[in-house]
C-alpha cells in the first residue's frame, strides 16, 4: 500500500513537450486508471514513476520518500524504487522458466533462499499459474505469459504495481477474465495499482478512480466511473468515454434552439448549466436520442442496422448525421423505424459544452 | 530509507556510468585497430618526412610493373566475376528451379569450397595443372600423346579459372535463396498469360533475382580484387603479379627501407581506390534494381521439368562439380601420402612419413599450429567481447556519433587484407607511444581483430535488436542494477549469436594467409604461412599433409558450430 505523488512534472523529448507541470496523487490501496488516446503521455507518466526517464522538472515521491527531485538532484535508480511493473509486451524473459522469472525479483532483493520458494508459489497461485513452474515462456499462450508478468511484478512489490496496457494484446474473453482476476488479487493484497490503458471500458470496469488524459498530456478529469459518465468535465471526456453526438444550439429569448440555418425549437427553458455564451453545443449519447412522433424536431432515418440486442440508426437532422441506438423491444415497433422514415426525435440527458471553434 | 540515503545514492551516481566507460573504450579500441593503420598508410604515401609529396604516389602509380599488376588485377577480377556469375546463376537455377535429381548431394558439394582456404585450392590446382609437372597434365599428355601440356594453370586464364571455381558458390548461395523465396505466383501468372518457359525465365525470373545476383557479383568482385592467395600460389613463379601480390612483393623488397615502405603504402592506396570504385558502381546498380517481391515467407516454387535434358544436365553437373570440388581435395590427399612430389601414385610410393615429419621434424609447423590456434581463439574471444560491446553501445546506448563507430568497425571488412596489414605494420612498429609489435604474434592479432570485428558486430547487433528494451527495464524494476540487468537478461539472450560470432571469426583466422604473410615473424608463423613456406621450399608433400590437417580442423570446427546452433533452435 503505497501513496504516490507526482508534482509539477515536465518531460520533453527534444522540442516535443509530452508532459507540462503534471500533478497526480494516487491514494494507497487504490486502483487508479490512467486513460487517454495513444500518444497522450500515459506511458511517460509511469516511466517517470519507475525511473526510466528523468523529467526536466518536478518531483516524484512514493510513500513520502522522494524518488526524484530535479531541483535537489535526487534520482533514485529504478531498481531501488520498489515498483512492480507489468509491461505491455509482458517482457517475460524468454530464457528463464516461469519459476525463475517469478523468483528473480526476490533474488535481487536479497530474500533468504528458504523464503523464495513459498513466495514464488504464492504469487503464481494468485495468478492461477501454479502448475506451470517449469515451463519456458515460449510454451505459454499470451494470456499465460501475462499472468507470469503479473506474478513477477507481485514478487517485485506487493505495495505498488504499475500495469501498462497489460491486457491489450489478449482476446476479448480473456481480457474480461483478467480484469476480474486483477480486481480479486488487489482485494486480497490491498496493492496500490496504476493501470494504464486506452480502453476506457476496461478502466471503468476495474478502477476505483480514473484519470483521463487529453492529447496535450494534461489531465481532463479525475473521478470515479460514475462521475466521469454523468459529469464529464469537458467535450473531450464526453467524446472519449463513448459514442457521442454533438449538436449546435443557441439561446434566444429564454429558449434553446437547434442552431441550424433554420432554427428549431428544442427547449422552452434555458437550463441552469447552459454556458455563458449564446451559442453552445449539446453532447448526447445515441441511447438518449429517442423517437417520438409528437416531437417538433424532425429527423429522417438514413440507415438502420440490427445488432441483436440493439438497433443502431443514422438519422439526418437538417443535413447533419447523428447516431441513435434503441434497445430491441421484440415487438412490431422494431419494424416500424425503417430507412427513409420521417420521424420526430426527443433529446434526453443533454450535456452542455462551449461551442468548439472549427478552423 | 530516509532522504539522506537518497542523496548518498545520488552522490554515487555522479561518477562515470558504465555506458560511458563502454563508449569510450569502444572509441579507443577502434582508433587503435582501425584509424591509426588507415591513417598511417595515407601519411606514409603523401608525407616524405618533411613535406607533402604527391610525386612518389604518381611515380608508383605509373611504374610499368605496377601498371601491369593493375591491369592483371582488373582483367582477373572482371573475367572471374563474369564467369563465376554465369556458373553460379546457372547452378542456382538448376538446383532452385528445375527437377534435376540428387539436389541434396550437389548442395553439399557447393558447401565444400567455403571450407577450403583459397590458397589451398590454388595449390591443389597447381599440382594438377602446372605446366608439364602437373599430375593431370601428365596424365592427359600420356593418354592422348600430346607434346605440350593441355592446360597451363600458371597464367592469367589459369588464375581466372581457379577464381571462378572458387567464387561461383558465393553467387550460387545468394541467388538460390532468392529463387527459393520468390513468390511462385509471379511466374505462374506469366505462364497463364501465355508466355512460354524460356520467356518466363528471361523476362520474369531473371529480372526478379537481379538484386541477389548483383550482391553476389559485388562479393566476388571485391574478393577477387583483394585476393592474395590464388595469384601468389600460381602466378608468382611466372612473375604474374596482381596489386595485392605486388604490394607484398614491394614490402619484401623494401627490407624495411623508408622508400620501399612508402611505395607499398602508395600501392595500397591504389588498391583501395580500385575496390572503392567497384563498390560505388555496384551500389549504383543495386539501387536500380530494388524489388520487394521476394518475400521472407518460404514458399514452394514451381519446378521446371527438364524432360530429355535431365540426364545430360545431371551428368554434366556431377562431372563439373567432381572436377572442381572433389578433385582438388583428392589431389592434396594423394600428394600428402606420396613419397615424393612427381612420383606416380602407386602402392609402393604410399607413405605416411610426411605427416610424421611435419610434426616431429619441423619446429616451424608445430609453432604454426600453436600460433594459429592461439590467434584464432584470442581473436575470436576479443572480437566477441569488443564486437558485442560495440553493438550494445551503437544500438542500446546510442551515443552521439554512434554511426561513426559503426562505420569504423565495418571499414576494415571492405579493405583488402593486404592493405590492412601494411597499415598495422606502419602503425605498430614504434610509430605510436613507442609500441613496436613488429615481428611478434601480437601484430597479427591486432590485424585479425580489425579484419573480423565486423562479423561479431553484425551477429551481435542483429540479436541485440531483437531484445526489446522492456526486457531490460523489467529487470531494473525487479531490483537489478544496470550491470545486473545486462548480465542476467541481455547477455544470456544474445549468447547464441555471440557464440556463432566467435566461430565466424575463429574459422577464417584458422586458415588466414593474406594478413599473416605480411606480418609473420620468425616465431609467429601461422598455419597458412607454414603451408606457403613449405611449398616455396619445395617440401610440397609436407605442405599437402599440413593442408589436409588444416582442412580437417576447419571441417571439425564447422560442424561444431552447426551442432551448437542447431541446439539453440530446439530451445
Amino acid at each position: 500500500m503505497n501513496k504516490i505523488e507526482l508534482n509539477n512534472i515536465t518531460v520533453r523529448y527534444g522540442t516535443n513537450t509530452v508532459l507540462e507541470h503534471f500533478n497526480l496523487t494516487v491514494e494507497p490501496g487504490q486502483i487508479l486508471g490512467i486513460v487517454g488516446p495513444s500518444g497522450c503521455g500515459k506511458t511517460t507518466v509511469v516511466r517517470a514513476i519507475c525511473g526510466f526517464i528523468d523529467p526536466q522538472e518536478g518531483t516524484v515521491s512514493i510513500n513520502g520518500n522522494i524518488m526524484y527531485d530535479r531541483a535537489k538532484r535526487i534520482n533514485v535508480s529504478p531498481e531501488k524504487r520498489n515498483v512492480g511493473v507489468v509491461f505491455q509486451d509482458y517482457a517475460v524473459w524468454p530464457h528463464l522458466t516461469v519459476y525463475d522469472n517469478t523468483a528473480y525479483p526476490l533474488k535481487k532483493h536479497g530474500v533468504p533462499k528458504d523464503q523464495i520458494r513459498p513466495q514464488v508459489e504464492e504469487a503464481l497461485r494468485l495468478v492461477n499459474m501454479s502448475s506451470y513452474h517449469n515451463y519456458m515462456p515460449s510454451q505459454l499462450s499470451g494470456g499465460q505469459q501475462q499472468r507470469v508478468a503479473i506474478a513477477r511484478a507481485l514478487t517485485s512489490s506487493k505495495d505498488l504495481l504499475i500495469m501498462d496496457e497489460p491486457i491489450t494484446n489478449l482476446d476479448a474473453k480473456l481480457r474480461e477474465q483478467m480484469l476480474v482476476e486483477i480486481r480479486l488479487m488487489q482485494e486480497q493484497l490491498g496493492t496500490t495499482i496504476i493501470y494504464i490503458t486506452h480502453d476506457q471500458e476496461a478502466a471503468m470496469q476495474l478502477c476505483d478512480k480514473i484519470v483521463i488524459m487529453q492529447n496535450d498530456g494534461s489531465i481532463a478529469q479525475i473521478g470515479t466511473d460514475e462521475e466521469i459518465i454523468s459529469n464529464p468535465a469537458n467535450r473531450f471526456v464526453f467524446s472519449f468515454v463513448g459514442v457521442s453526438n454533438f449538436l449546435p444550439v443557441i439561446k434566444q429569448d429564454g429558449k434553446v434552439y437547434l442552431d441550424y440555418d433554420e432554427k428549431i425549437l428544442l427547449f422552452d427553458e434555458v437550463p441552469a448549466e447552459y454556458p455563458a455564451a449564446d451559442r453552445a453545443d449539446i453532447g448526447i449519447r445515441p441511447m438518449d436520442i429517442v423517437f417520438d412522433e409528437t416531437s417538433p424536431v424532425k429527423a429522417k432515418i438514413v440507415s438502420a442496422v440490427f445488432f441483436g440486442n440493439i438497433y443502431s440508426y443514422f438519422i439526418d437532422i437538417a443535413g447533419n448525421e447523428y447516431r441513435v441506438q434503441r434497445i430491441t423491444s421484440g415487438n412490431e415497433e422494431d419494424e416500424k423505424y425503417v430507412e427513409g422514415l420521417e420521424i420526430g426525435v426527443r433529446f434526453l440527458n443533454c450535456k452542455y459544452f462551449d461551442r468548439e471553434v472549427k478552423n | 530509507m530516509t532522504n539522506k540515503d537518497f542523496l548518498k545514492l545520488e552522490g554515487k551516481k555522479s561518477g562515470i556510468s558504465m555506458d560511458k566507460i563502454m563508449t569510450i573504450f569502444c572509441y579507443v579500441a577502434l582508433i587503435a585497430v582501425v584509424i591509426l593503420p588507415v591513417f598511417m598508410i595515407i601519411y606514409y604515401t603523401f608525407w616524405d618526412g618533411s613535406k607533402i609529396d604527391f610525386e612518389m604516389f604518381r611515380s608508383v602509380l605509373f611504374q610499368k610493373e605496377n601498371l601491369r599488376a593493375m591491369k592483371n588485377t582488373l582483367i582477373i577480377a572482371v573475367f572471374a566475376t563474369l564467369f563465376a556469375t554465369l556458373v553460379g546463376v546457372f547452378f542456382a537455377w538448376l538446383l532452385g528451379r528445375s527437377d534435376i535429381p540428387m539436389k541434396g548431394f550437389m548442395k553439399f558439394l557447393f558447401s565444400i569450397p567455403f571450407m577450403i582456404p583459397p590458397f589451398l585450392a590454388a595449390m591443389s590446382w597447381d599440382m594438377m595443372f602446372s605446366g608439364r609437372g602437373g599430375y593431370v597434365n601428365k596424365l592427359l599428355m600420356s593418354l592422348f600423346n600430346l607434346a605440350n601440356a593441355p592446360l597451363n594453370i600458371n597464367s592469367i586464364p589459369g588464375i581466372i579459372i581457379i577464381e571462378v571455381v572458387y567464387y561461383f558458390p558465393f553467387v550460387y548461395m545468394q541467388v538460390v535463396s532468392a529463387l527459393e523465396r520468390m513468390d511462385p505466383t509471379l511466374e505462374e501468372s506469366a505462364r497463364i498469360a501465355g508466355a512460354n518457359q524460356m520467356y518466363v525465365i528471361r523476362k520474369i525470373t531473371l529480372p526478379l533475382t537481379v538484386p541477389a545476383i548483383s550482391s553476389g557479383v559485388l562479393l566476388v568482385l571485391i574478393t577477387s580484387l583483394s585476393n592474395y592467395g590464388i595469384p601468389s600460389m600460381v602466378g608468382y613463379s611466372k612473375g604474374i603479379f596482381t596489386l595485392p601480390t605486388m604490394i607484398v612483393e614491394l614490402m619484401n623488397r623494401s627490407g624495411g627501407s623508408f622508400v620501399g615502405i612508402r611505395q607499398a603504402a602508395a600501392l595500397s592506396i591504389v588498391l583501395v581506390i580500385v575496390v572503392a570504385i567497384a563498390l560505388v558502381i555496384q551500389r549504383r546498380l543495386l539501387t536500380h534494381g530494388r524489388y520487394d517481391i521476394i518475400k521472407g515467407k518460404s514458399m514452394r516454387p514451381m519446378l521446371i521439368k527438364l524432360r530429355g535434358a535431365k540426364i545430360p544436365l545431371l551428368v554434366f553437373s556431377l562431372f563439373f562439380l567432381t572436377l572442381i570440388v572433389i578433385a582438388p581435395i583428392v589431389m592434396i590427399l594423394l600428394v600428402s601420402f606420396n613419397r615424393a612430389y612427381g612420383l606416380p601414385f602407386t602402392m609402393e610410393n604410399f607413405t605416411v612419413m610426411h605427416y610424421v615429419n611435419v610434426f616431429t621434424k619441423n619446429a616451424m609447423v608445430k609453432d604454426s599450429v600453436k600460433n594459429s590456434l592461439f590467434l584464432a581463439f584470442s581473436a575470436g574471444a576479443i572480437c566477441l567481447v569488443l564486437g558485442t560491446m560495440l553493438a550494445y553501445v551503437i544500438y542500446k546506448v546510442k551515443p552521439k556519433g554512434g554511426t561513426i563507430l559503426e562505420m569504423l568497425a565495418v571499414l576494415p571488412y571492405s579493405l583488402p587484407g593486404t592493405v590492412m596489414s601494411i597499415g598495422c605494420i606502419l602503425a605498430w612498429s614504434g610509430a605510436f607511444f613507442g609500441i613496436s609489435l613488429y615481428n611478434t604474434i601480437w601484430i597479427i592479432l591486432v590485424a585479425y581483430i580489425a579484419r573480423y570485428l565486423s562479423y561479431v558486430l553484425k551477429s551481435s547487433s542483429a540479436a541485440l535488436q531483437q531484445v526489446h528494451p522492456s526486457l531490460e527495464e523489467a529487470a531494473r524494476s525487479c531490483g537489478a542494477s544496470h550491470y545486473e540487468a545486462l548480465k542476467d537478461v541481455t547477455l544470456p539472450l544474445i549468447k547464441p549469436a555471440m557464440l556463432s560470432g566467435f566461430f565466424l571469426v575463429f574459422l577464417p583466422c584458422m586458415r588466414e594467409l593474406t594478413t599473416s604473410i605480411l606480418l609473420y615473424g620468425p616465431k609467429s608463423r601461422t598455419l597458412g604461412v607454414a603451408i606457403y613456406q613449405l611449398r616455396i621450399n619445395g617440401q610440397i608433400n609436407q605442405a599437402a599433409a599440413l593442408s589436409v590437417i588444416t582442412i580437417l580442423l576447419i571441417i571439425i570446427m564447422n560442424n561444431l558450430v552447426k551442432y551448437i546452433t542447431r541446439d539453440r533452435r530446439k530451445l
